[in-house]
């Protein structure tokens, strides 16, 4: 840290998004490249502290005091070293991740906290730019096998850290291209997907096979494949969605948000589209949940060009302000607006949605209450009253149901391989990540629930090294 | 159960002195004169807990012939005529057996070596005279006369050295006779030696023949000693054979083994074969002045002259080259290194033999000496003046012993010969300055050499193969290349001990430096860097007892730190004389423990064979280190070839240079030269420098000057380390093995490291090789090139390093449990810093907890608001942290009934006045620092506890620095000092150099507020035990035991964690050493350092605290985050900074603090309630109730934590807590009596004048009246001259020290050390006798470190000062005719006005207040420090009236001719005057004078 008085002369400074006007009216990135100038002047605010909370706020652990004061300095090049050694993806994060390491951050106890995510996407981008992202093929082999079932982060993350230990990783992805919920999952506006093209060659460079379009448990089965390899790790995902029984649920333009999210990422990527089409266009839309996903929902309800939209949440309206002593270091509870809404659509807070009513089999109204909580304020304690008078009816043709997810789907997979998938509806493992069965690990979201990108990466790496220390103790 | 004190950790100092008289003439009168000198020096002395039993006192005289053949003869023995015979005092065994060998042993050696044993004398004594304790010790004391049968007298003399050496070899060796049994005090034909475990006031009574008349001597050395320890022994008492010494010689462990590794080199025409008899020459069980004394006796004997052989192992500084000095006399100094390195510590020592006596005093001056001659030509000198009621007209000439310097009163020439004279003498007898022209090589002569690059491929290996980190790279040595300092970081140490972690440690994280608290001073090597000294020389030592050219051949370099070019050079060396040979150090690191064991022996073998062979420069190397074949840790195998060649008899034939990858930072090079190496270089860290300088890690610094820089960085690193101990020369540090070892077992120990403590075992050979193996797999062996280095995490934590107890969630746990209330938040704190052994940070982690008995109801323990009466929290200052956490914490505790403690920096009245709702600001523990900030007599009187700080975990023997950042206003105004001027406070205190220095603050302190406790502060490490005992015996009534990992609010990195010990150990041995000596139940015990949880507090109380310090987790509940950026004044949550913007953030208060402690308190209730103990009181010493853990993990295993829990209290045993109360005997003092004569002036304002006669014993001179003033009137004290003292004689220590407002001290005669100390307000005039025989103002009138500390007042003093005049001044007006060396070091305030000569060092660190000098010779400048001074003239109107008025009040106060004479010739005069400026204070008042322009203007 050069400059120690960085945090008090310097004001946090994002790099705005594109205008409205203008990025509603395409789905690339609402953010534009990152401007190092403005990378290197946040990263003055860095205290380089002597206890940096961001580095355990991260779930990777990555090492952002020395990048940050690498970055200051102009030192990309040691930067991206730096960014690599903990995260193997750091333009997905630097996109995607609500960044639990800027919540951490010291600076977060009195003023706005470092600019942590936008550092980290100016160090990657820099470092494409320059030509320093090359490919690290092992220099030996060990002779070792490895199926990596999975594409999503934790996948990739997991098999680039096996394969730059020597071992022959194969990845099997059901769908027809790489990357998971990254590819279908997030729109493009938020992360374009040629992002991860981008890494995959990398990947292939280093040695990993790619085996799109193949369902493992269905195209070949886990026995076939156990034949062949020394390990395979599941990184399957977590994409059971939650329900919401309430009459009115089957009626027809009711859905739930990925099935949605994935068409839209597939005709926005140009890619055919099967089943039943879901659009928005024209269209009066709620959309159930308020976290990440009724967010994504959002933004691509607002570009299909919806009359008008509600996004409905039924927990209590969340702080407009943090209140760090209360939870500094954690995450707080606190409205957070993400590009989405500030490009559209009405937010409802405390509505219980009770039912939905339809015409000739198609929803055309929601009907539900406002509610209060009384003392949540003060203590916390979730105890919804409804409010006197307080039903509303919403016109809507199409209902999208972003209210989570409730584990790894029932899959052939899990069947086959004796993986036991516990009472929280995902994968039990045990420290080593591996599941009841020899030669079969898991991580990722299918091991944890739906979960952070950052996490999925973080679990990848350590399933990695996990599978390493057997593959080369044996 | 073997605990952890070792009675090598003793320690003494004391008062000597010497009567001589001039013409020889023997007398009794001189005789019954020492023996008063003696008396009038008890003070100085000490007793333990039996107060009739004194550390030891003696007297030598010359051989008193005409008493002792009366003596002899009243025994039947015939006594050969004067001259013809020897006397030995001997001390015999008790018991009749062993008494009659050892006598026998005796007359059948006297015999072997071809003379007679006449017989023995039964010397008479009176048991009754002396403490039960000394009579249970007491020998039986003969004295074996011994008959000349041949040879000259001179021969004699030699002879009777081999005798009693021979004697005292073979009786030791004979069976079960040892050294508290028997020893031989004396044995010469010309002097004899009374001495014993006696208090001063006994040696007369004690030894009848003392007061027999025809007891007649020309010549006497007196000595009174303070031992740390009360179970002293006879022997140890001074004087030696030939001398008395008053200090410690630091480097003594070195002195004694180079001296050891000298022997087989050693040849001597004189002595013969008899030289051999001698070996060795000193005993590893000898104190360091019973070592000096051999010493000094081979080189007298050997046939060099006495002040010869001083001037050779007590040198002054003489390599800086401004220093004042004939080239001759450096000559002789330089060539003399060549032979001998320095015996290095505080010393004045005078010494006979027999004809002359010789005084001496260290190079820094850090002992007293004053003397004087008589118009009878008596001459006496002494610790103190006044030690003999000599009236001031019969003296004719007197002084004070100068550093460095040296005085002879010699009786055959009849003269008292000065240091100059001597000196020229010595220097002149032979061409030294030819002889090292002609010889002497220096480094930078040698032809240019370049040094073998490493690419850059490969740098990454190596620096894997050496254990590199980020860390190493990123903060200590681009730093270091970037600042040319050590770069310095805060608060403390969390980490695991090197012995703890699972991580892979270097060898060097295993020692821990040694450092000097009370028993001696640590020096300041950057502001009095010139006598401090980098300069070895490489290459043989030649024949220490002979002088020739040849002695000269060594390379000379100003640092022991060689650039790789410089390293070829050396190894490229071909010279008549010089040969360079290379060794490898490496090894198999597949084979594991016996592939390093054998290739250390081959190490150790090859190198025995090339330096018999005739190398002269060894250079042991690791270069070429690869993924097979691994260095052998250059610490280990540095040590095992510099003790093998010791073992071997050839270590002095050859100079040892290591080249190796590992060293990088300044411990890595201290340890390699601590152990033996003359010169280090660190290739790899040079090699890594240029890496970062092409990555652009080093700013736009050159890559030669980054190189120069980190050379000299370490430099100054190992300048810090050295003065840590009080030592001034590398050369001297060199092979001084001053570390202990904590974590390394006794067999390593015991082979490699010979001599070093290592208490709790550790780590075997064959672990060290494990270790190193686990790296070569984990991180050399992977080889993956993109890989980063390991993180580190040493000083900060990160995710990836080192383990740290302050970490994001137990910071979040404890930050949660204060805010909300919430004990089980508290619980989940205290439990993840409480992990178990596997997670073990601190030694208490490896102990669990044994039941004392059933568990017993919750309700039943001692409540909570008792408990928490116990705690104190730590000294922080006032500026370091923010008023508002100040005050928070002072809140809290005086809301819980605990203590909160000022730190070093004052503290505002208006915090004495409760709050509205009854809250108290004020902290009730006063902290006396080096400083001396802020202390003033009301500060001292508004104290429940006076702490003096000997020493800080953080950075033990160091001293402090407030940055000029943040002084602000309100800081400098309680400080005294001025408003964005840094802050130093000095390594030492300038009054406590000895214990009995130490003895006498106490005294001090409890003359102005008698209702305080007096606390010391001490830092854990070897010896504490033995220190806290002495303390206790200087009588301190509370004592703090501080663990090496305490904070601080800035600290060199390397102190943080290589200084100190765990408190574990120090509080253990404290504890114990205590108990031993009995003094255990006069002092409470108090321990911090790290202090977080109740099982903290338990397992402090069962290993013998009954009082808790905590310091960085109630910060932590107020809402510190461990940013580590306290030095830097940007502290983000408002605690250590005192930037308004940053201070609003502070968001904690009095209630978080209060309910840290209650959960501390609960926990420890519900730990007590678990092994059934009720009361803390229960706990204290029972440590019975500790067991090492039995899960530890595989590499805790050889850990043995036995000693820290050996000796525990027995169930049953009363408390062993604080129960008796000191005894200040503060009623016998004459200052009640000046009180009540002053209670006119107390009570009603009315002008009193008291007049008293003193003398020197009459200590601490109105310090009590000072008190009474400040307590009873008020903090601004009287009127002007409402109380004046008018007293004459001699003044004592202290004289007038604290003086308030309104008194006015005048003295007629000299005075003694530490004049006005902490002046607050008060007048001190000294004026001459008006028949002084002697010219006063040319004459040394006054004491060392006169005014320190001052923050208000006046002095006007006739004559001249000692050292260090005005140090700390901060605000006192003085004026003086001439000062010693330092004088104005470290002002910060107020006027110091000068008439006469100044020493050396002139304003070194001053920043404030102005100084005034008479620059008569016209050569003050070169005596001035000008880092932070500048001179300038005597003009501007206001410096010149302000002037003038002081002349003439002096004039008028002191009637001093000098001012006269200036005024006389007034302003003419001023012209002679040079004006001392700190350029900080005048930039800071050019500044202020802007602004108020600026102000002015903008008015208008």
């Amino acid at each position: 840290m050069t400059d120690p008085r960085g945090f008090l002369q310097i004001q946090r400074r994002v790099q705005p998004y594109r205008p409205v006007e203008e990025r509603v009216g395409d789905y690339r990135a609402v953010a534009p490249q990152i401007d190092d100038e403005i990378a290197r002047e946040q990263a003055r605010r860095c205290m380089g502290c002597g206890v940096p909370f961001c580095h355990n706020g991260c779930p990777l652990g990555n090492l952002i005091p020395e990048w940050n004061d690498l970055v200051e300095r102009d030192h990309f090049r040691e930067a991206i070293d730096r960014l690599h050694a903990t995260n193997n993806f750091p333009e997905f994060t630097g996109r995607v991740c609500p960044a639990p390491c800027e919540e951490a951050c010291v600076l977060a106890l009195d003023q706005d906290p470092v600019t942590i995510k936008q550092v980290e996407m100016s160090i990657i981008e820099r470092a494409f730019e320059e030509g320093w992202v090359e490919p690290r093929p092992a220099e030996h082999s060990t002779g070792r096998r490895v199926a990596v079932v999975g594409s999503g982060p934790a996948g990739l993350a997991c098999a680039q850290q096996l394969a730059r230990e020597g071992h022959a990783v194969t990845v099997f992805e059901r769908d027809d291209h790489l990357g998971g919920l990254l590819r279908y999952g997030i729109p493009d506006f938020k992360m374009e997907k040629t992002l991860i093209d981008r890494r995959v060659l990398q990947l292939e460079a280093e040695g990993i096979e790619f085996a799109t379009g193949v369902d493992v448990g269905e195209d070949v089965s886990i026995e076939e494949l156990r034949a062949g390899v020394d390990a395979i790790i599941l990184a399957t995902g977590a994409q059971r969605h939650r329900d919401l029984w309430i009459p009115g649920r089957e009626l027809e333009g009711v859905h739930f948000a990925m099935p949605y999210l994935i068409q839209q990422n597939r005709r926005v990527a140009g890619l055919p589209v099967e089943g039943p089409k879901i659009t928005a266009q024209g269209k009066r839309v709620a959309i159930l949940g308020g976290g990440d996903t009724s967010a994504d929902c959002l933004g691509n309800v607002i570009r299909e060009g919806a009359i008008e939209v509600h996004e409905i949440a039924h927990g209590p309206t969340p702080p407009g302000e943090r209140e760090p002593l209360k939870t500094w270091p954690e995450w707080p509870v606190v409205m957070r607006t993400y590009s989405a809404h500030q490009e559209g659509g009405t937010r409802e807070w405390q509505f219980v949605t009770d039912r939905l009513e339809g015409e000739d089999g198609h929803v055309r109204r929601l009907v539900g209450h406002r509610v209060e909580f009384p003392g949540y304020a003060e203590s916390g304690v979730r105890n919804p009253v409804p409010v006197e008078d307080g039903e509303v009816v919403l016109d809507v043709d199409l209902v999208l149901l972003a209210i989570g997810f409730t584990g790894t789907e029932d899959d052939a997979v899990f069947a086959q391989s004796g993986a036991v998938v516990g009472d929280r509806g995902t994968i039990d493992v045990d420290q080593w990540y591996a599941t009841a069965t020899p030669g079969v690990w898991a991580c990722g979201d299918a091991v944890r629930g739906a979960d952070l990108v950052v996490t999925a990466i973080a679990d990848g790496r350590q399933c990695a090294a996990a599978v390493h220390a057997a593959l080369v103790s044996r | 159960m073997s605990g952890l004190y070792d009675p090598s950790f003793e320690h003494d100092a004391c008062g000597l002195g010497t009567v001589v008289h001039l013409d020889g003439t023997a007398s009794h009168a001189l005789v019954d004169q020492a023996l008063t000198v003696l008396e009038r020096l008890d003070h100085r002395g000490a007793t333990g807990s039996d107060p009739e039993t004194g550390d030891g006192a003696g007297i030598l005289l010359q051989m008193p012939h005409r008493f002792l053949a009366r003596a002899a003869a009243e025994e039947g023995i015939d006594l050969p005529p004067a001259g013809d015979y020897g006397i030995g005092m001997v001390f015999l065994p008790t018991d009749p057996v062993k008494r009659l060998r050892a006598t026998e042993i005796a007359v059948r050696t006297v015999a072997e070596e071809g003379h007679r044993a006449v017989g023995w004398r039964q010397v008479p004594v009176d048991e009754d005279a002396i403490g039960p304790l000394a009579r249970s010790s007491q020998p039986v004391i003969r004295q074996l006369i011994v008959e000349r049968r041949h040879g000259s007298l001179e021969e004699f003399e030699r002879k009777l050295y081999v005798i009693r050496r021979r004697i005292e070899k073979l009786v030791l060796s004979s069976g079960d006779i040892d050294g508290s049994e028997f020893a031989i005090a004396s044995l010469s034909s010309k002097t004899i030696v009374y001495k014993g475990l006696l208090r001063a006031t006994q040696v007369r009574a004690f030894y009848p023949d003392l007061r027999d008349a025809d007891v007649e001597s020309a010549l006497a050395l007196v000595h009174s000693r303070f031992s740390t320890n009360t179970l002293g022994t006879w022997d140890l008492a001074h004087p030696f054979n030939l001398i008395a010494h008053n200090g410690e010689i630091n480097t003594v462990r070195g002195n004694g083994n180079w001296l050891s590794a000298r022997e087989p080199q050693l040849r001597s025409d004189l002595f013969g074969g008899d030289l051999q008899k001698l070996f060795p020459i000193t005993e590893e069980r000898w104190s360091d002045s019973a070592k000096l004394d051999a010493a000094l006796e081979l080189l007298l004997r050997a046939g060099r002259p006495l002040e010869h052989a001083l001037a050779m192992l007590i040198p002054p500084a003489w390599s800086d080259a401004t220093l004042d000095m004939d080239d001759d006399v450096r000559a002789f100094y330089e060539y003399h290194t060549t032979l001998v390195e320095p015996w290095d510590g505080p010393a004045a020592v005078i010494a006979t033999d027999g004809d002359k006596v010789v005084a001496t005093l260290d190079r820094n001056g850090l002992r007293p000496g004053r003397w004087l001659r008589t118009k009878d030509g008596i001459c006496v000198l002494a610790s103190e003046i006044g030690v003999l009621d000599i009236p001031e007209a019969d003296i004719v000439e007197t002084g004070r012993l100068e550093p460095g310097r040296m005085l002879m009163f010699d009786t055959s020439s009849g003269r008292v010969v000065h240091d100059r004279e001597i000196k020229r003498v010595l220097s002149r007898q032979r061409p030294y300055r030819q002889w090292l022209d002609q010889y002497k090589l220096h480094l930078d002569d040698l032809r240019p050499q370049q040094g073998t690059p490493i690419d850059d491929d490969a740098l990454p290996v190596q620096q894997r193969i050496f254990g590199y980190t980020r860390e190493d790279l990123a903060l200590l040595i681009a730093p270091m290349a970037m600042n040319g300092a050590e770069p310095v970081g805060s608060m403390g140490d969390d980490t695991p001990l090197a012995a703890l972690t699972s991580r892979n440690r270097l060898l060097p994280s295993y020692f821990k430096q040694q450092f000097a608290q009370v028993t001696n001073p640590p020096v300041d090597s950057e502001r009095e860097r010139l006598v401090m000294s980098l300069r070895v020389g490489v290459g043989a030592i030649g024949n220490l007892l002979d002088e020739t050219p040849e002695h000269c051949r060594r390379v000379t370099t100003l640092t022991p730190v060689l650039t790789n070019g410089e390293l070829e050079k050396l190894r490229a060396l071909r010279r008549d004389g010089f040969r360079a040979a290379t060794v490898s150090t490496l090894y198999p690191v597949a084979e594991g423990g016996p592939g390093l064991a054998a290739a250390l022996d081959q190490l150790c073998r090859e190198a025995a064979q090339l330096v018999w062979g005739g190398t002269t420069i060894l250079i042991l190397s690791d270069r070429g280190a690869d993924a097979t074949i691994a260095p052998i840790p250059p610490l280990l195998a540095t040590a095992a070839v510099h003790s093998h060649l010791v073992r071997q008899g050839a270590r002095t034939m050859c100079g040892l240079v290591v080249e190796s990858g590992e060293p990088r930072e300044t411990m890595h090079m201290a340890l390699l030269i601590g152990y033996g190496a003359s010169a280090v270089n660190p290739y790899l860290a040079l090699e890594s420098l240029r890496a970062l300088h092409e990555a652009g890690d080093l700013g736009d610094i050159e890559l030669g000057e980054a190189r120069k820089r980190y050379v000299q960085a370490i430099g100054k690193g190992l300048l810090k380390i050295c003065s840590k101990m009080g030592i001034s020369t590398i050369q001297s540090y060199r092979g001084s093995q001053i570390f202990e070892a904590v974590g390394l077992g006794q067999q390593l120990v015991a082979r490699y490291f010979p001599g070093t403590i290592s208490r709790v075992g550790g780590l075997e050979l064959s672990d060290l090789a494990d270790e190193i193996r686990e790296r070569y797999e984990l991180d050399v062996l992977p080889a993956d090139p993109d890989a980063l280095l390991e993180a580190g995490g040493e000083y900060q934590y990160r995710i990836d390093g080192e383990r740290h107890a302050w970490r994001p969630d137990t910071i979040v746990h404890l930050q949660r449990a204060v805010r909300d209330d919430a004990y089980d938040s508290y619980r989940q704190f205290a439990d993840a810093v409480d992990a178990g052994a596997d997670r073990a940070i601190a030694l208490r982690d490896l102990l669990e907890i044994v039941p004392a008995g059933p568990p017993v109801p919750l309700d039943e323990i001692e409540p909570s608001s008792e408990i928490v009466r116990r705690f104190a929290t730590g000294a922080m200052s006032m500026g370091s942290i923010s008023r508002e956490a100040h005050e928070t914490l002072a809140i809290a505790m005086n809301r819980i009934g605990g203590k909160s403690n000022t730190g070093e920096g004052g503290e505002d009245m208006t915090r004495s006045t409760p709050d509205a709702n009854g809250d108290l600001r004020r902290s009730a523990i006063k902290q006396v620092a080096s400083g001396r900030f802020g202390v003033t007599t009301p500060y001292l009187v508004d104290a429940d506890q006076l702490q003096i700080k000997m020493a800080q975990g953080a950075k033990p023997g160091e001293g402090g620095q407030l940055p000029g950042h943040k002084v602000d206003d309100y800081i400098a105004r309680l400080r005294h000092s001025t408003p964005g001027v840094g802050l130093i406070s000095p390594p030492p205190h300038h009054d406590i150099y000895s214990i009995e220095d130490l003895a006498q603050l106490i005294h001090d302190l409890k003359c102005v507020n008698p209702a305080a406790d007096v606390s010391v502060k001490l830092v854990a490490e070897a010896g504490v035990g033995t220190v806290a005992a002495g303390v206790a015996k200087a009588k301190a009534e509370h004592i703090v035991i501080s663990g090496h990992d305490g904070g601080t609010g800035a600290s060199p990195l390397s102190s943080l964690k290589y200084a100190g010990l765990p408190w574990e150990m120090g509080l253990a041995e404290a504890h114990e050493v205590l108990v031993m000596n009995d003094l255990r139940g006069q002092v409470t015990l108090q321990v911090d350092g790290g202090l977080r949880t109740g099982r903290d507090v338990l397992v402090g109380a069962i290993l013998g605290a009954e009082e808790f310090g905590f310091s960085t987790a109630p910060l932590i509940a107020a809402g510190c985050i461990m940013m580590r950026v306290c030095h830097l004044n940007t502290c983000p949550v408002g605690i250590a900074t005192q930037d308004p913007v940053l201070r609003e953030r502070f968001r904690g208060t009095p209630e978080h603090i209060v309910r840290y402690f209650l959960f501390v308190a609960e926990h420890l209730r519900e730990l007590m309630a678990e092994i059934g103990v009720r009361s803390v009181d229960e706990l204290i010493g029972r440590r019975d109730l500790l067991r090492q853990r039995t899960d530890r993990p595989t590499w805790l295993e050889s850990l043995d934590l036995s000693p820290v829990l050996a000796h525990p209290r027995q169930p049953g045993d009363p408390a062993p807590v604080r129960a008796r109360p000191q005894d200040h005997a503060l009623h016998t003092k004459i200052d009640p009596e000046i009180i009540a004569e002053a209670e006119p002036a107390l009570a009603r304002g009315e002008a009193v004048v008291i007049e008293r006669r003193i003398q020197n014993i009459n200590r601490t001179f109105g310090a009590m009246l000072a008190g009474e003033i400040a307590r009873r009137v008020g903090p601004d004290g009287l009127p002007d001259d409402t109380i004046t003292l008018r007293v004459h004689g001699h003044g004592g220590q202290s004289f007038g020290a604290f003086a308030m407002p309104g008194t006015t001290i005048e003295l007629t005669g000299p005075v003694n050390d530490y004049l006005g100390k902490g002046l607050s307000g008060g007048r001190i005039v000294v004026k001459a006798a008006d028949d002084a025989g002697y010219a006063v103002s040319a004459s040394t009138y006054v004491g060392n470190v006169a005014l320190y500390g001052a923050t208000s007042g006046a002095a006007f003093l006739r004559g001249r000062a000692g050292e260090r005049f005005c140090v700390r001044n901060s605000g006192a007006t003085a004026v003086v005719e001439g000062v010693g060396d330092h004088g104005c070091e470290y002002m910060t305030g107020g006027v110091a006005l000068i008439l006469g000569p100044t020493g050396r060092n002139f304003a070194a660190g001053m920043s404030g207040g102005v100084a005034f000098v008479l620059d008569a010779d016209g050569a003050f400048e070169r005596r001035v420090n000008h880092a932070s001074v500048s001179l300038e003239p005597l003009e501007p109107a206001d410096d010149r009236a302000l002037v003038e008025g002081l002349l003439r009040e002096h004039a008028a106060r002191t009637g001093s001719p000098i001012a006269e004479e200036l005024l006389t010739a007034w302003p003419q005069s001023a012209s002679r005057f040079l004006k001392v400026m700190p350029d900080d204070y005048a930039r800071v008042l050019a500044e202020r004078a802007q602004a108020d322009a600026e102000a002015a203007i903008a008015g208008d």
